[in-house]
């Protein structure tokens, strides 16, 4: 482990400029966010904000163009396994069971085959798929897949989690029962989650900390942090203030693209 | 945690198809005599237009029946051709499946790195493009300079028909693998080549086996041009030779060995596709 005084993630001036077909698109500017151990922040803006660009430069899927992506003080390299992605789209191996899919991680990096078993058979049990454990991704709920997805990069011993929209195409009720299901494996873990998402009330019942961000080009506006005590009550009087003040900054943003 | 709504996705299709059962039977029967409805009447046509005239140039269905009798066992009409329908099969099925195995471990390697590395694919796309239209028939010539009159000819016809199809279907496979597999596989900790065997070569697998499939296919059809000169044992030497005898009988012998031989094979391939893509919604 490394020294508790450095934040286990650390942006700095990162600026991101995407070139395709000779166009210029400038995604992230000088975006400077820290990020401490076990902490849960979630990124909120409208699309065109360059809150997937951050979380996708944190993975390490994306070079920043200039700045600085740093994680325990070193400068992340590529993907690798210490931060673990969880996509909106699940990304999960469809010729795999579940069980081969959260075993997918250890096996990889040459963990012995009984190893293997064993941690794939505590996540499966740690988000509840016991009964689905021979199942293939085809036959699975989406609200079933996204907990695979999550024990797969929990299976394979993630210091960082990070999650782009990972609710963003489940129903409702699943919708809510999984954050639940996500912040009590957070309490138990101590994880450290970045999570991006545009719903506002998603964002205010998760993190410890809000980054607003605002588009054209992407860039960090504020930074809230979220007091409220958990589980947080979303017809409170006080989740109901925070979540009006980040509506209207939120509408602030779309506002002059509307009156383009 | 998986209770409620959700926990119902996956048990809810085994009790459909319990009480299915029955009607699954009646269904496979339906379908069998389906199928047999076209050959019946064609069977039906041949005899009408050929038995009972000497001077037809097509045998009826009985002549043919004899003869596929007395090919495979003898004791019927004990000449040249008596009992051998064993060795040429024997002979034609090693050559379908010796170039197909050569064409499968030559196409697969080549299809994933065709795929994959964009240096190789601009090195080696362009050539074989350029080759595949060339009929396999036309190879021939070339095939019987390079490889001589005989077998080894027949053997890289069958290779060259079965490569084409594995190659492209490989390829195409291979590139329309989803990137997020190769993301969410590099975040895993599998990266580089590892990526071939635990990514792009499951992934790529149902387009793999379309491939064989057709490849498989194609070395039947193959075959019979490839043992037409030249060649002492095989379906399509035996096929030449009776036409040249005009024992047209032998000649449909040959055809019906090579369709019910083909049927068979594809049939297995099938099988074993149906087993190892049982993940996937399309197949399995």
């Amino acid at each position: 482990m490394a020294d508790p005084t450095i934040p286990i993630l650390d942006m700095r001036a990162v600026s991101k400029t995407y070139v395709a077909g000779g166009r210029r698109t400038e995604a992230l500017r000088e975006a400077n966010l820290t990020v401490s151990r076990g902490e849960f922040v979630c990124l909120l803006g409208a699309s065109g904000c360059g809150k997937s660009t951050l979380l996708r430069v944190a993975a390490g899927f994306e070079a920043p163009t200039s700045g600085e992506a740093l994680m325990w003080g070193k400068p992340i390299a590529g993907p690798g396994p210490s931060r673990g992605m969880v996509f909106q789209d699940y990304g999960l191996f469809p010729w795999l069971t579940v069980r081969d899919n959260i075993g997918f991680g250890p096996k990889a990096r040459g963990r012995p085959a009984a190893e293997v078993r064993d941690t794939a058979e505590r996540y499966i049990a740690l988000v509840g798929l016991q009964s689905f454990a021979e199942a293939y991704p085809h036959q699975l709920s989406g609200g079933m897949k996204q907990r695979v997805a999550i024990a797969r990069v929990l299976a394979n011993e993630a210091e960082v989690v990070l999650m782009d929209e990972p609710f963003g195409a489940l129903d409702a009720m699943t919708r809510e029962r999984l954050q639940d299901e996500l912040l009590d494996l957070w309490s138990r873990t101590g994880l450290t989650i970045l999570f991006v998402t545009h719903a506002i009330e998603e964002a205010i019942f998760l993190a410890d900390r809000i980054v607003m961000m605002s588009p054209g080009p992407g860039r960090i506006e504020t930074i809230h942090p979220v007091e409220l005590v958990r589980r947080r009550d979303v017809s409170s009087p006080a989740f109901n203030d925070l979540r009006r003040m980040l509506a209207a900054q939120l509408h602030s943003h779309h506002a002059p693209r509307a009156a383009a | 945690m998986s209770t409620g709504i959700e926990a119902g996705a996956l048990p809810a299709a085994a009790p459909a198809s319990a009480p299915r059962r029955g009607g699954l039977r009646f269904a496979g029967l339906r379908r069998l005599a389906l199928a047999c409805v076209v050959p019946a009447l064609l069977l039906a046509l041949w005899q009408v237009t050929t038995a009972g005239r000497p001077y037809s140039l097509i045998p009826p269905p009985a002549d043919v029946w004899a003869e596929l009798q007395d090919l495979a066992f003898g004791g019927i009409n004990d000449d040249a051709f008596s009992g051998t329908l064993w060795t040429h099969l024997a002979a034609s099925l090693s050559r379908v499946y010796g170039g197909f195995a050569l064409a499968a471990a030559a196409a697969l390697p080549l299809g994933l790195l065709i795929g994959r590395v964009p240096l190789i694919r601009a090195l080696l796309d362009p050539v074989l493009q350029v080759l595949r239209p060339v009929p396999v028939t036309a190879w021939l010539p070339l095939a019987m300079i390079l490889f001589g009159l005989g077998p080894r000819s027949a053997f890289f016809l069958v290779f060259l028909g079965a490569f084409y199809p594995i190659l492209v279907n490989t390829v195409f496979g291979v590139r329309s693998v989803e990137p997020r597999l190769f993301e969410a596989a590099a975040m895993l900790g599998c990266t580089g080549p590892a990526q071939f065997v635990r990514v792009v070569l499951p992934a790529a697998l149902p387009s793999i086996f379309t491939g064989l499939r057709l490849g498989l296919g194609f070395a039947w059809v193959v075959i019979v041009v490839g043992e037409m000169t030249g060649v002492q044992t095989g379906l399509g030497a035996i096929i030449m030779e009776a036409r040249q005898l005009s024992r047209t009988e032998i000649v449909i012998c040959g055809m019906a060995v090579i369709g019910v031989a083909g049927f068979v094979s594809d049939w297995l391939v099938m099988q074993l596709g149906r087993r190892l893509l049982a993940w996937s919604p399309t197949h399995g």
